[in-house]
C-alpha cells in the first residue's frame, strides 16, 4: 500500500488496516472519518431530493412528479438533510476528531459509546432509507398531527422509527463530549485556555443531552397514536393536535442551536488562524455560546404564533426570540473586530469564513423578522421562513462545515487539497447559493407558500432564478468531492502546521499517531497566543 | 412568464402596518449587513498579510465595546417585539360590528358561510371597507388560512375554533392559500376572496342564498335533534336555558367560570361533559358524530338569535 | 490496551480515579437524559390531567392501589438491597456482593410479575384502549380511555426500563461471580445502582400521579 511508503512513521491511518479495523475501531479520529463518509452519502441523498424540487418548481403546473411524490421529496429532503447530515456534521466529524485533540486527551471518555453512536446513526438511517425506498414518506420533516398520525398513509413509522435511533446517537456524542471537556483536559489547560472550538461543542453537547430525549418520546407518543389510536393527538377523542407542536418544537428549536453552534466554533478557529489573532473577546464568545444554548430552550413557540395559542404565549415567545439573537450578534461583532489590526491571509478555510459570517448576518437578521409576532403572522408558513433557514443552514453552518474540513484536511489526511480549485468552489458555492435562496426571501413576503407543489404563473420568474442558482451551487458542491479524493493520492504532502496556527492539534504529526501525542502536553498559554507559533516574528500595528 | 411582481399588494388595514414594521426591519437588517460587510472587505484589505512573519499585537477585548453593541442591538429589539407586538394584539380583537363568516377547512377545500345561509368554496365574497371575522375549524388535518394582500394567516385547527379577521380596502380579487401542509393536494387548496363594492356585495346576497339563513337552518336542526326537550326556553327542564346566553358568563360546577362564546357552545355539543353548569347534572349526550362541523356552526347561530342582540351585549 | 497498574485502566485515562469520576458523571448526564425523556410524557399527563380531570380522576380510582403500594415497597426493598450491594462491592466481599445483587434481582421481578398481574386485571376489566374501552360511571369514555392509554405508555416505558435494568443486574451477577469486583474496582456495580435508583424513583412519581389522584375527593 501506497501509506506505508510514504507515510514511514506509524499513524492513525496505518497503524491497523482491514474492514474490522474501521468497523470496530475505538479511535475518535476513524470513527469521525467514519462519520464524514455516512453523512456525505445522506448529504447527496438529500440533494438529490433537492435537485428533483428545485427542477419541479421551473415551472407553476407542476409535471415532472405527482403531487403525492412531490411531498414525499420535501419530507425526505428536510428528513435526511436535519436529522442525518446536519445534525452530526460538525461535532461528529470535526467534533469527534479534534476535540480530544485540542485538549490534551488521548481519545473521548467513552470510545466504544463513541462507535455506538456511529452505529445507531448508521442503523437510524437504514430505516429511514428503507422507509423512502419502500415508498417514502409525505407528512413534512415536521410530521404535525393529525395529518401524520391519522391521514397520511405512507411509511411513516418507520421513519420515526429512523429519527428515534439516529437521536440517540446525538445523546451519546453529547454526553460522551461533556464528560471529556470536564474530566480529560490536560494538566494546565483550564477552561479558559480552552479553543473556542471546544466551548462550541460543550454548549452544543449540553442541548443534544437535554433536548433530543424529548423528541425521542414524542416520536414513541406519534407512534403509539398512529399504531394503537390512544387519541393523544385526536380531537375526536378529545386529544389535543397543538400539544404536538409543543412537544415537537421543544426540542426541534434547541435543534437548529445544535446545527449552528458548532459552526460558530470552527468559525472562530478559522477568523484567529488566518489573522494570527486571539478572538476578539474570548470569554465574551465563549458565555455566549453557551447562553444560546440556554436561551434556546425558551423559545419554541415562536413557531406557532398561529397555531392557535393564546396571545401572551405568543407574546412571551417573541419576546424570548429576541434575546436570544443578541449573543449570537455579540459573535459576529467579535469576529469582525478580530479582523482589526490582524494578520489576514486569504486561504480557502477563510474565505468560507467570510463567507460565514455574511450569509449568518442576512440569515440571523431576517429572524428578527420572523421573531415579530406581526410579520410572522403573514410569512411563516411561506418561502421566506425557507429562505430564513438556509441562509443559517446552508449558507452559516455548511459553509463552516467546508472551511472547516479544508483547515482540518491536512492533519486529518496528511495531505494539502489543491488550493486554486478551493477557492473556485468557494466562490462558485457563494454565488450560487445567494442566487438560489434569496429570491425566496421575495417570495415569501409575495405570499408564496412552502411546500406547494404547484403555484400560481406570477410566482414563476422568482422560481427560475431559484433553480437556476440551485444547478451552480450543485456544481460548487461537487467540485470540492472530486478533489478531496484526489488528494488523497496526489495532494502535496502536509506538514505538522501548515496554516501556522495554535491549537494542540498542531504540535502533533499529519496525520497524527494513533494516541494523538507522544507525550502528553503540558499546557502553560492561552488558547491563541500566536507568538509561540511565529518564528522570526515581526511586531506589526 | 408575465410581469415580475415584487411586493405584495396592500388590501386590508393591516397591510400597511405589516409593511412599515417590515421597512423598519429592512432599514435595520441593511445597516448592520452594510456595516458588517464593509467592515470585513475594509479590514480584510488593509490587513492582509504582507509578510510572512508577521505577529499581530493582541487585542484581547473592550467591555466597554461589548456592552455598546450589546446594549444597542437589545433595545433595536425590543423595538421590533413591542411594534410586532402590537400589531398582533389588534390582530387578535375584532371589533364587535364585524361581519361574521363561518369557515370549514377540509382535504383539499375551504368551506365558507355567510350568516345569511350563502354558502361559497374557495371563495369568499365580502365587502369593502367592513370588519370580517372569521371563525374556523378543519373537518380532519391542520389548514392555514392566509391571504397575502391582507397579510393575515390563521391555522384552522380540528377540534376546535381559532378566529381572526381583516378590514379589507380594496375592491378586487385576492389570493387564498392553504398554507399548512395538509397532503396531497394540499397547493391546490386554495382560491381567491372577492372585495366588492358594498351596493355589488348586497347584489351577490342577495343573488345567493337558497336554503335559509344559518339561524334558520340552526332552528331546524335544533327542532330536528329535540334539543328542546331539556333546554327549555324558560329554564324549566333539566338543562340550561339557552334564550341569552350567547356572550354571558357561565358559573361551572366545581367552580370556575367560562365565556359563553362559539367554542363553548361547540364544545358542549361535541363535548358536553368537559363543562358542566353549576347546579346541573352531565346528562347531557354527545352530538359527535350526529352533527357535523356545518351543523354545529347553524346551531351556534341560531342560539346567537335567541340572545339579545350582539350590540347591547357588551 | 491497559496499564501495567491494573488491568481494567483504559487507555484513554490517566488514572483509575479519573476513570471512575468519568463514568460517574457520564452515568448521571445519561440519567438527566432520561428525566428529559419521561418528562414529556410527564407533561403530556398533566396537560391532559388539568383538561379533563372528572374523566382521570374516575379512571385513576379504578387502578388497584394496594397493588400499586405494594409494588412501591418492593421496589424500595430492592433499591436498598442494591444500595447493600454496592456497599458490598466497596469492601469487596464477593458472596455479599452476589447475594445481594440477586436479591435485588429478585424483587424487581417480582415488581415485574405483580405488574403484569395487574395490567392482565385491567384487560379483564375492558380498560385497556381500544374497541372493546369501557369504564363504568363515566359519560366522557374518550377522555377515560386518553388516561388509560398514558397510563399504559408511562408505566409500560417504566417497566422496559426495568426489564433493561434486570438484565444489567444479571449481568453484574456474572461478573460479580466470576470475582471481578474489588475494593479499588467495582465501578459496574455503582453505575448500575444509580441507574436503579432511578428507575424506582421514576416509580415514586408515577404512583401518586396515576393511583392517587384525587383519591381523597369525595364522589
Amino acid at each position: 500500500m501506497n501509506t506505508a511508503a510514504i507515510h514511514e512513521r506509524e499513524d492513525y491511518l496505518n497503524v491497523s488496516h482491514g474492514l474490522k479495523s474501521w468497523l470496530l475501531t475505538k479511535d475518535h479520529k476513524r470513527i469521525g472519518l467514519l462519520y464524514l463518509a455516512t453523512i456525505t452519502l445522506f448529504f447527496f441523498l438529500g440533494g438529490l431530493f433537492a435537485t428533483i424540487i428545485r427542477i419541479e418548481l421551473l415551472t407553476p403546473g407542476g409535471g415532472l412528479v405527482s403531487s403525492e411524490t412531490y411531498n414525499k421529496l420535501f419530507t425526505m429532503h428536510g428528513v435526511t438533510m436535519i436529522f442525518f447530515f446536519l445534525i452530526p456534521s460538525i461535532p461528529a466529524v470535526l467534533g469527534n476528531f479534534f476535540l480530544p485533540m485540542m485538549i490534551g486527551a488521548r481519545d473521548l471518555a467513552f470510545p466504544r459509546i463513541n462507535l455506538l453512536s456511529w452505529y445507531l446513526l448508521v442503523i437510524g438511517g437504514l430505516f429511514a432509507l428503507f422507509a423512502m425506498l419502500a415508498g417514502g414518506v409525505d407528512t413534512g420533516w415536521t410530521f404535525y398531527t393529525p395529518y401524520s398520525t391519522t391521514y397520511s398513509n405512507t411509511w411513516v413509522i418507520a421513519t420515526a422509527l429512523g429519527i428515534f435511533v439516529a437521536g440517540f446517537s446525538s445523546i451519546l456524542t453529547g454526553l460522551n463530549f461533556i464528560v471529556t471537556v470536564h474530566r480529560m483536559r490536560a494538566p494546565g489547560m483550564t477552561w479558559f485556555r480552552m479553543p473556542l472550538f471546544v466551548w462550541a461543542h460543550y454548549a452544543t453537547a449540553l442541548i443534544q443531552v437535554l433536548g433530543t430525549p424529548v423528541l425521542a418520546v414524542t416520536i414513541v407518543l406519534v407512534f403509539c397514536e398512529r399504531v394503537f389510536h390512544i387519541g393523544i393527538f385526536d380531537p375526536a377523542l378529545g386529544g389535543d393536535p397543538v400539544l404536538f407542536q409543543h412537544l415537537f418544537w421543544f426540542y426541534s428549536h434547541p435543534a437548529v442551536y445544535i446545527m449552528i453552534l458548532p459552526a460558530m466554533g470552527v468559525v472562530s478557529e478559522l477568523v484567529s488562524t488566518f489573522s494570527r489573532k486571539a478572538i476578539f473577546g474570548y470569554r465574551v464568545v465563549a458565555f455566549s455560546s453557551v447562553a444560546i444554548a440556554v436561551l434556546g430552550f425558551l423559545v419554541w413557540g415562536h413557531h406557532m404564533f398561529v397555531s392557535g395559542q393564546s396571545v401572551f404565549a405568543g407574546m412571551a415567545f417573541s419576546f424570548l426570540s429576541y434575546f436570544v439573537a443578541i449573543p449570537s450578534a455579540i459573535k459576529v461583532f467579535n469576529w469582525t473586530a478580530t479582523l482589526y489590526k490582524g494578520s489576514i491571509s486569504y486561504e480557502t478555510p477563510m474565505l468560507y469564513a467570510f463567507g460565514f459570517i455574511g450569509l449568518f448576518t442576512i440569515g440571523g437578521l431576517t429572524g428578527l423578522f420572523v421573531a415579530a409576532l406581526g410579520i410572522d403572522v403573514h410569512v411563516t408558513d411561506t418561502y421566506f421562513v425557507v429562505a430564513h433557514f438556509h441562509y443559517i443552514m446552508v449558507g452559516g453552518a455548511i459553509m463552516a462545515y467546508l472551511g472547516g474540513l479544508h483547515y482540518w484536511w491536512p492533519k486529518m489526511t496528511g495531505r494539502m487539497y489543491p488550493e486554486a480549485w478551493a477557492k473556485l468552489s468557494a466562490l462558485v458555492i457563494f454565488l450560487g447559493f445567494n442566487l438560489t435562496f434569496f429570491p425566496q426571501f421575495i417570495l415569501g413576503y409575495l405570499g408564496m407558500p412552502r411546500r406547494y407543489h404547484t403555484y400560481p404563473e406570477e410566482f414563476q420568474v422568482l422560481h427560475v432564478l431559484s433553480t437556476a442558482g440551485a444547478s451552480v451551487l450543485a456544481v460548487g458542491y461537487a467540485i470540492p468531492m472530486i478533489y478531496f479524493a484526489w488528494s488523497l493520492r496526489h495532494g502535496k504532502m502536509a506538514g505538522a502546521n501548515p496554516w501556522g496556527a495554535t491549537g494542540l492539534e498542531w504540535k502533533t504529526a499529519s496525520p497524527p499517531p494513533l494516541h494523538n501525542f507522544d507525550q502528553m502536553p503540558v499546557v502553560t498559554h492561552d488558547a491563541y497566543d500566536y507568538s509561540t507559533v511565529v518564528g522570526e516574528a515581526v511586531e506589526v500595528g | 412568464m408575465g410581469s415580475l411582481r415584487l411586493f405584495p399588494e396592500q388590501a386590508s388595514t393591516f397591510a400597511p402596518d405589516v409593511d412599515h414594521l417590515l421597512y423598519f426591519l429592512l432599514a435595520v437588517a441593511v445597516f448592520f449587513s452594510l456595516g458588517i460587510f464593509c467592515s470585513i472587505f475594509y479590514f480584510a484589505i488593509r490587513y492582509r498579510r504582507r509578510s510572512a512573519n508577521e505577529l499581530p499585537r493582541p487585542i484581547h477585548g473592550g467591555m466597554a465595546l461589548e456592552i455598546l453593541w450589546s446594549v444597542i442591538p437589545f433595545g433595536l429589539t425590543m423595538v421590533m417585539f413591542t411594534w410586532g407586538a402590537s400589531i398582533y394584539f389588534n390582530e387578535s380583537r375584532p371589533p364587535d360590528n364585524a361581519l361574521d363568516i363561518y369557515v370549514v377547512g377540509k382535504q383539499w377545500m375551504w368551506k365558507l358561510e355567510h350568516l345569511g345561509g350563502q354558502r361559497e368554496i374557495n371563495e369568499l365574497h365580502i365587502p369593502v371597507g367592513r370588519a370580517v371575522r372569521l371563525t374556523m375549524t378543519s373537518e380532519d388535518a391542520i389548514h392555514s388560512f392566509f391571504v397575502p394582500a391582507f397579510r393575515t394567516k390563521q391555522d384552522a385547527v380540528p377540534g376546535r375554533y381559532t378566529t381572526t379577521w381583516f378590514t379589507p380596502t380594496k375592491v378586487g380579487k385576492y389570493h387564498l392559500f392553504c398554507a399548512e401542509y395538509c397532503g396531497t393536494n394540499h397547493s391546490r387548496m386554495g382560491g381567491w376572496i372577492y372585495v366588492m363594492a358594498p351596493r355589488d356585495y348586497e347584489a351577490w346576497l342577495s343573488g345567493g342564498a337558497s336554503g335559509g339563513s344559518l339561524a334558520e337552518n340552526g332552528q331546524k336542526l335544533f327542532d330536528e335533534l329535540a334539543c328542546g326537550n331539556c333546554h327549555k326556553p324558560d329554564g324549566s327542564g333539566r338543562c340550561p336555558s339557552l334564550t341569552e346566553l350567547f356572550g354571558k358568563t357561565v358559573q361551572l360546577a366545581g367552580g370556575g367560570t367560562v365565556k359563553a362564546d362559539e367554542g363553548y357552545i361547540r364544545e358542549s355539543i361535541l363535548q358536553p361533559q368537559a363543562k358542566i353548569v353549576a347546579g346541573y347534572g352531565p346528562i347531557m349526550p354527545t352530538f359527535q358524530g350526529l352533527v357535523t362541523e356545518e351543523g354545529v356552526v347553524q346551531l351556534i347561530e341560531y342560539i346567537k338569535s335567541l340572545g339579545p342582540p350582539p350590540a347591547a351585549t357588551h | 490496551m491497559a496499564s501495567a497498574e491494573s488491568p481494567a485502566l483504559q487507555v484513554q485515562f490517566d488514572t483509575e480515579a479519573q476513570q471512575k469520576d468519568a463514568s460517574t458523571l457520564g452515568m448521571w448526564i445519561f440519567l438527566i437524559t432520561e428525566v428529559m425523556f419521561f418528562g414529556g410524557m410527564f407533561t403530556a399527563y398533566t396537560v391532559y390531567r388539568r383538561a379533563y380531570s372528572d374523566a382521570f380522576a374516575a379512571a385513576s380510582a379504578s387502578l388497584n392501589v394496594t397493588i400499586g403500594a405494594i409494588n412501591t415497597a418492593v421496589l424500595l426493598v430492592s433499591s436498598f438491597t442494591m444500595v447493600m450491594a454496592v456497599r458490598a462491592a466497596q469492601l469487596g466481599q464477593r458472596r455479599a456482593i452476589v447475594l445481594f445483587l440477586v436479591l435485588a434481582l429478585i424483587f424487581g421481578g417480582i415488581f415485574l410479575g405483580v405488574k403484569a398481574y395487574e395490567w392482565n386485571e385491567k384487560f379483564e376489566q375492558h380498560h385497556v384502549p381500544g374497541p372493546s374501552f369501557h369504564l363504568d360511571g363515566v359519560t366522557q369514555q374518550g377522555h377515560a380511555q386518553l388516561f388509560f392509554s398514558l397510563y399504559f405508555a408511562m408505566t409500560g416505558l417504566h417497566a422496559a426500563h426495568m426489564v433493561i435494568g434486570v438484565g444489567l443486574i444479571a449481568w453484574l451477577i456474572w461478573l460479580a461471580r466470576k470475582g471481578t469486583f474489588t475494593a479499588e474496582y467495582n465501578t459496574p456495580v455503582d453505575m448500575v445502582g444509580l441507574y436503579w435508583h432511578f428507575v424506582d424513583i421514576i416509580w415514586i412519581f408515577l404512583f401518586p400521579l396515576l393511583y392517587l389522584i384525587d383519591r381523597h375527593l369525595p364522589r
